[in-house]
C-alpha cells in the first residue's frame, strides 16, 4: 500500500546504509514534514482543551435536561438542542440513505458508463460533494416551499437540507463499498441464472452493508454538525419545547452553540464551551461506532 | 477503467448490463427496479437544476429593482464587491496555512512514514475534517483572536477580524489538501523513484524533484478544491470575520465574505421576498457560480493525473 514502504525495502537491499539522507538541509526537510504533520494536532489539542477547560463549570446534568433560558445564564441547557439534533439525523437518514443506496447501486451494477446521461451524473455527483454547504439552505427553502409548507425552521426543512448536504457523500461512499465487492460473487450467481437484480439485491448489497454503513454514519456525522443550512431554514436558536412531529419548530445543537456565540455573559459563553464538548462527544460516537463497525464485520475478499 | 469483458457483461461496475439477454423471457419487474433506481439516480442531477433554479428565480426578482451597477459596486446597502474582498482575503489567508502544511503532510505521509505510522497518522490528520465549522469559529472567537493574537502575538486586531478567521479556516482546510495530494503522490510509480535514487539523489530530492513535478496535476486539483472548500465555508467566518461590509487590505479589521453575508441576511429580521431578503440569493448565486468554476477545474486536473499513469 505505502509507496515509501515498498521503495524503502528496495532501496534497503541496494544501498546500505543512509548516509545522504543524514545531511543538514535533508534533516531539516523532515523536521518541516514532521512539523506539517503534526501542526494539525497541535491546534487539535489546544481546541479541546481550552474548550473544556472554559466548559468545565457546566458540565452537569442540567446542561442536558434544562431549556435555554435567558433569566438564568448558570442554569441554561441544551435539552431541546439535542433533541432537535436526534430528530434532524433520523428524519436526514430516512431521506438520504435509501435515495443514496439506490443511486450508488444505479450507478455501479446497471449503469452503462458508455452513454452520455451516466457521465452526466458522474461528474454532477462530483460537483455536488464540493457545493458549500449554505447552498444546500437556499436550495432546501426552495424545496419545502414548493411543496407547500410555509413555516420556516421545522423539522422537515432542517432534514432536507441535510439530506440533499449529505446524499453525495452516501453515494460516493456506498459506490466505493459496492465496487470492493468481487467480481466472481456476482458472475458466480449470474451463472446460476438470477437477474441483475436479483444478484444485486440478494449477493452485492449484503456484502456490501458493513462499508455501506461505515460510509453513512461518517455521512450523518457530517450533517450533525453542520449549522449553516439550519441558519439559512430559518433554524431558530432557542426554542423551549420538545419536537412533536415534521412540521414542529426546533433548533439544533449547532445552532444553540452558534446562537450563544453572540451573548456576552460569561455565563454563556461557559454553556457554549460545555455544548461544544458535548456535540464533539456525540461526533465522537458515531464516528467510533463507523470504525467499530468496519473492524467487525469488514471482510477482506 | 474498461475492463476487457467479451460480453459487456454484468453487473461488474463498470461495463455496463448484459448486452445479451440469456434469460429469454422478459421480466417486468426487473425493468420497473431498474428506472426506480435510475430516478435516484438522476435526483443528484434533479438537485443541481433545483439549485439553479432555486437561486435564479430570487435572482430575477432582485435585479428587477436593484440594477446591476448597484450590485457590483464598491459601496452601498447592495454592493457585493467588499464581499468578494473579504472572501478572498479569508481564503487567501488560510491558503497560506493549508497549502505548505497540507502539501507537508502529503508528502511525510506518502515518502517517508512506513505502512504502520501511516495507518496510525493519516486518520489522525482527517480527525481535522471532522471538527464541525461552528466549533472552528467559536475556537477563532474565543481562543485566537484574544488568547494568541492579542495576548501572545500582541497584535492590534479587532474582536472580530480576517486573520483569526483565514489562519482558522486554514486548519480546517489542511486534511482536504494533504488526503488528495496525498493520493497523487502515491499514484506516482516506484519506477520513478527508483530511477532518481538509483542516480544517487536521497530522499529529499527525490521527493521534491521527481515526486513533487509527477504528481503535480494532482496536487493542483487538491490545492482547488481547498479552495473551494475555503470559499463556501459559513460558520467560521461569520462568527470570526465580522459582520461589516469593509473593502480593506488590513487581516487585523473585520471583513464580512460572502457566505458571512448570506447567514446574518437569513437569519435577521428581513422579511421574506423583499429586496433585502433576495439580495442574499444574489449572493448565493455568486457563490455557486464561483465554486462551480473551481470544481470544473478541480475534476479537469484529477482526470489529467489519472490518465498519466
Amino acid at each position: 500500500m505505502s509507496v515509501a514502504a515498498t521503495t524503502r525495502e528496495i532501496t534497503q537491499a541496494v544501498a546500505t546504509g543512509r548516509s545522504k539522507d543524514r545531511n543538514t538541509t535533508s534533516l531539516l526537510f523532515l523536521g518541516l514534514l514532521w512539523f506539517a504533520l503534526f501542526f494539525g494536532v497541535i491546534v487539535l489539542v489546544v481546541l479541546l482543551v481550552d474548550t473544556a477547560i472554559k466548559g468545565s463549570g457546566r458540565f452537569d446534568t442540567e446542561l442536558l435536561t434544562n431549556y435555554s433560558s435567558r433569566i438564568t445564564p448558570e442554569t441554561t441547557g441544551f435539552r431541546a438542542g439535542i433533541l432537535g439534533t436526534a430528530w434532524l439525523m433520523a428524519f436526514t437518514a430516512v431521506m438520504a440513505v435509501p435515495l443514496g443506496i439506490g443511486a450508488a447501486l444505479y450507478l455501479e451494477e446497471f449503469a452503462n458508463t458508455e452513454r452520455w446521461w451516466n457521465r452526466v451524473i458522474e461528474t454532477n455527483l462530483q460537483n455536488l460533494a464540493a457545493v458549500p454547504s449554505i447552498v444546500y439552505g437556499l436550495l432546501a427553502v426552495a424545496v419545502v416551499t414548493l411543496m407547500g409548507f410555509s413555516e420556516t425552521g421545522t423539522v422537515l426543512g432542517g432534514s432536507v437540507a441535510l439530506a440533499l448536504l449529505i446524499l453525495p457523500v452516501i453515494i460516493i461512499t456506498t459506490r466505493e463499498a459496492v465496487r470492493a465487492v468481487p467480481r466472481e460473487i456476482r458472475d458466480g450467481s449470474l451463472a446460476l441464472g438470477a437477474t441483475v437484480w436479483q444478484t444485486t439485491w440478494r449477493q452485492t448489497l449484503p456484502s456490501a452493508i458493513p462499508g455501506l454503513s461505515t460510509g453513512t454514519i461518517l455521512g450523518l456525522s457530517r450533517a450533525i454538525g453542520e449549522a449553516a443550512p439550519l441558519v439559512i431554514v430559518g433554524l431558530a436558536g432557542a426554542v423551549r419545547f420538545d419536537p412533536t412531529g415534521i412540521q414542529s419548530s426546533i433548533t439544533a445543537l449547532p445552532m444553540q452553540i452558534y446562537s450563544l456565540t453572540s451573548q456576552s455573559q460569561e455565563e454563556f459563553q461557559t454553556a457554549a464551551s460545555a455544548a461544544i464538548i458535548v456535540l464533539l462527544v456525540m461526533i465522537l460516537a458515531l464516528n467510533g461506532l463507523a470504525i467499530f463497525i468496519r473492524n467487525k464485520f469488514q471482510r477482506s475478499w | 477503467m474498461r475492463t476487457g469483458s467479451i460480453h459487456g457483461a454484468g453487473p461488474s461496475g463498470r461495463t455496463g448490463p448484459p448486452a445479451i439477454d440469456l434469460s429469454g423471457r422478459s421480466r417486468p419487474g426487473e425493468t420497473v427496479i431498474r428506472s426506480v433506481l435510475f430516478l435516484s439516480a438522476i435526483t443528484s442531477v434533479a438537485i443541481t437544476i433545483g439549485i439553479l433554479i432555486a437561486l435564479i428565480e430570487p435572482v430575477v426578482h432582485f435585479f428587477g429593482q436593484v440594477p446591476f451597477g448597484e450590485f457590483f459596486a464598491t459601496e452601498g446597502t447592495y454592493a457585493v464587491l467588499p464581499l468578494v474582498a473579504g472572501t478572498l482575503m479569508s481564503t487567501f489567508i488560510a491558503l497560506l496555512v493549508a497549502v505548505p502544511l497540507g502539501l507537508g503532510a502529503a508528502m511525510y505521509l506518502s515518502e517517508y512514514a512506513s505502512r504502520r505510522s501511516r495507518k496510525v497518522l493519516k486518520p489522525t490528520v482527517e480527525l481535522l475534517a471532522g471538527i464541525p465549522s461552528v466549533v472552528y469559529g467559536f475556537f477563532a472567537l474565543s481562543f485566537v483572536t484574544p488568547t494568541l493574537l492579542q495576548d501572545i502575538l500582541s497584535l492590534d486586531v479587532n474582536f472580530t477580524n480576517v486573520l483569526a478567521a483565514g489562519l482558522v479556516l486554514g486548519v480546517m482546510v489542511i486534511p482536504t489538501i494533504a488526503s488528495l495530494a496525498e493520493d497523487a503522490m502515491s499514484a506516482v510509480p516506484h519506477a520513478l523513484r527508483q530511477g532518481s535514487l538509483a542516480m544517487g539523489a536521497n530522499r529529499m530530492q527525490t521527493t521534491l524533484r521527481v515526486v513533487f513535478p509527477a504528481a503535480l496535476s494532482g496536487i493542483a486539483a487538491a490545492v482547488v478544491l481547498g479552495l473551494s472548500r475555503a470559499i463556501g465555508e459559513t460558520m467560521i467566518v461569520a462568527l470570526a470575520a465580522g459582520a461589516q461590509k469593509n473593502l480593506t487590505w488590513d487581516p487585523r479589521e473585520g471583513m464580512q465574505t460572502m457566505t458571512g453575508f448570506i447567514a446574518q441576511t437569513a437569519g435577521g429580521e428581513n422579511p421574506v421576498g423583499s429586496t433585502s431578503y433576495n439580495a442574499l440569493f444574489a449572493v448565493g448565486l455568486l457563490l455557486f457560480l464561483i465554486t462551480l468554476v473551481i470544481n470544473i477545474v478541480s475534476i479537469a486536473l484529477v482526470r489529467r493525473f489519472r490518465q498519466v499513469y
